[in-house]
């Protein structure tokens, strides 16, 4: 795979003999096989399937669970993991109609739209700073200090809006779920742009080499001089900033904010898009772009059966069976 | 002996430090609220905790031994759906019912960990997934109502000797986690594999076997939770049991349980879920007194909010023991 980034690939699959080759390179490229066939398969079988329409339902179904990822495959790579995303979302999208329809402070029209962009997500980004403080500072583990926010986050959304739907019509605002340029969703185009961007970032920049350091061995990444504890806060405020945007996207599109459901279960959508797509879930190995093949997949085959007449309760158990079949393709190999 | 002093120190405040907070809520809402301790609302806040009680235990066992379960939830509901499914034709069947899917989905859960060598994490992420599907395709997507002519409702709403049945089904199931942890030779390698799990297994101890036990017995217990959800509320609920793992996990924590495993009480692990528990019932209680009224929307806050004080004391406390012996 093109962006698949990895620290010490010697270290990390030692045994690995010619005979595995055929497995493993099939394994690296199994994400883009999996999505050609799906595609091959809808263009076979079901109706409509090549139609503007089928790839924008897709798309939009798609962004804000890729946005989030991104931020998830960042802090998976670290060997972390961030469980408040959902919750994040949920503060984010609460916050914004709050801002422009000037409940907390009446603002001027244009001024409000403005801050209602800016203010929610940096509130998520503090959020996530915070969750990197608590690992670093605090040394817990990831997957507990992010459990406080995933529970009290989503607690502090309802207290703001107590508990109630914010409905509103704002095509201003709306433009970042709603929006269109050359007709393509705006939503989309963000969603590239941030996927290409933290590609780039984690494949060209020193910060994304030290964040795979970082994740591939933590204890060698402190004594080589990386600043480990800067690294690990900075991916936690990254995936904080892009749950946040993705919470605006969410409420955008739905025309209204609901604090009980904004970003519900997306912690477990964004780490089954980050697994499948091949990063490794213990850190050190990771890809962005496989990220995005990831939640495609997921996507399309939950868009495959629905559209083939099969119950999306059972698009479910596919999910799982995806899930595990993937990542059992994608293990390091055993030394 | 240093090392040893600060380690039982360490230990006996995570032990005793949740018990004391308990005892001192209580204590608030005793002096507090007028009929606190009375038997109704003893006997409700004891019936309705008895659920979360069973899910945490196995997750206890779980986390003990370094890994984690975020499928119990699901497979709660799905045990409840099968549970309600089969109550007209008596408590045994949809007993069995229940615990044979939760049994079931804590199989899988063990061979793709134990076999396929997926991180707990995952696999159970995707069982999650698996059983939600499964109780949703099983109901039709609806709440499944349970049958009234049969005893099956009194697993939930009957009482045994004054006391509720689910409560003493919790309790049996407690005594049983603490004595096998503290006295058999699986809950030693239990303790051992979250110690040092290649250790475990070079010493000769059947590591995958006890950890698919571990996984295959918190599935049965999410399932009798189900169960225990299916007769409380006359109906197996498909939609039911989300963010019951995290809960859980909330709770072995709150317990003083260590994520790396290797330590664990299963005693305090119910001290936490009755922690949880109580704050929502304190708040409840709080409401009805007048002077203020904050929502019910508070004691996710508010748990949050526990939950962090309690892991930054295990954290400088660990840190000290650390600091101890470098």
């Amino acid at each position: 795979m093109a962006d698949s980034a990895t620290t010490h690939p010697a270290t990390k699959d030692p045994a690995k003999g010619p005979a595995l080759l055929s497995a493993h390179s099939l394994a690296r490229h199994g994400a883009w096989i999996a999505l050609a066939l799906l595609i091959l398969f809808n263009l076979a079988f079901t109706p409509n399937f090549a139609t503007w329409q089928t790839l924008n339902v897709n798309l939009t179904q798609v962004c804000a669970i890729v946005i989030v990822a991104v931020g998830m495959t960042l802090v998976i790579a670290t060997g972390g993991i961030d469980l408040s995303v959902g919750s994040l979302m949920a503060i984010a999208g609460s916050l914004a109609p709050l801002i422009f329809m000037g409940k907390i402070l009446p603002l001027p029209y244009a001024l409000g739209i403005a801050l209602a962009f800016v203010v929610p997500v940096l509130v998520a980004g503090a959020f996530g700073w915070f969750n990197g403080w608590l690992i670093t500072r605090l040394r817990i583990q990831p997957i507990i200090a992010t459990l406080v926010l995933f529970i009290a986050g989503r607690g502090i959304a309802q207290v703001m809006t107590n508990g109630n739907l914010q409905p509103f019509k704002t095509p201003e605002f709306q433009f970042i779920g709603l929006g269109r340029v050359f007709g393509i969703p705006f939503q989309a185009v963000l969603m590239i742009v941030i996927v290409l961007a933290a590609a780039w970032m984690l494949r060209r920049t020193v910060f994304g080499r030290q964040i795979l350091a970082v994740g591939g061995n933590e204890r060698a990444a402190r004594l080589a001089g990386i600043p480990v504890v800067s690294v690990k806060r900075k991916v936690y405020l990254i995936s904080g900033l892009l749950s946040g945007i993705a919470g605006l996207i969410v409420i955008a599109r739905n025309s209204a904010a609901d604090a009980n459901l904004v970003g519900l279960g997306m912690e477990l959508d964004a780490i089954a898009a980050v697994a499948v797509g091949g990063t490794l879930l213990t850190g050190g190995r990771a890809t962005v772009i496989g990220t995005l093949l990831g939640a495609l997949i997921i996507q399309l085959v939950r868009y495959t059966l629905l559209a083939n007449g099969v119950p999306d309760a059972a698009a479910l158990v596919a999910k799982a069976a995806i899930i595990v079949l993937a990542v059992w393709l994608q293990r390091p190999s055993q030394g | 002996m240093n090392n040893l002093n600060t380690l039982q120190l360490f230990r006996g405040i995570g032990r005793y430090g949740v018990l004391i907070a308990l005892l001192l809520l209580i204590l608030f809402g005793w002096l507090r609220y007028e009929n606190f301790l009375g038997s109704f609302n003893v006997l409700t806040v004891l019936r309705y905790n008895s659920m979360f009680a069973l899910v945490a235990l196995g997750m206890c066992f779980v986390i003990i031994t370094g890994g984690i379960d975020l499928s119990v939830g699901s497979t709660a509901a799905l045990g409840s759906v099968v549970a309600a499914m089969l109550s007209p034709y008596g408590l045994v069947p949809g007993l069995l019912g229940g615990l044979l899917a939760g049994l079931v989905v804590g199989a899988i859960n063990a061979f793709v960990i134990t076999r396929l060598n997926i991180l707990p994490f995952i696999a159970t992420l995707a069982t999650m997934l698996a059983a939600s599907g499964c109780a949703l395709l099983l109901a039709g997507n609806q709440s499944v109502s349970v049958s009234y002519d049969t005893a099956f409702i009194e697993l939930g709403q009957g009482d045994v000797l004054g006391f509720p049945a689910p409560a003493w089904i919790a309790l049996i199931a407690y005594l049983a986690g603490s004595v096998v942890l503290n006295f058999t030779s699986f809950g030693r390698t239990v303790l051992s594999i979250g110690g040092n799990e290649d250790a475990t297994r070079l010493m000769g101890l059947p590591a995958n076997r006890v950890k698919a036990s571990v996984y295959m017995a918190s599935g049965a217990l999410a399932g009798l939770a189900g169960v225990i959800l299916a007769a409380q509320f006359g109906a197996g609920q498909p939609i039911e049991g989300v963010g019951w793992e995290l809960f859980a996990i909330a709770s072995v924590v709150v317990g003083g349980t260590l994520l790396t495993g290797g330590v664990g009480s299963v005693g305090t692990t119910l001290v936490g879920v009755l922690l949880l528990g109580l704050i929502f019932n304190i708040l409840n209680f709080e409401n009805g007194l007048g002077w203020i009224s904050l929502s019910a929307y508070w004691q996710s806050v508010i748990r949050g909010a526990l939950l962090l004080v309690v892991v930054a004391v295990q954290a400088k406390l660990a840190s000290r023991t650390e600091d101890a012996h470098p």
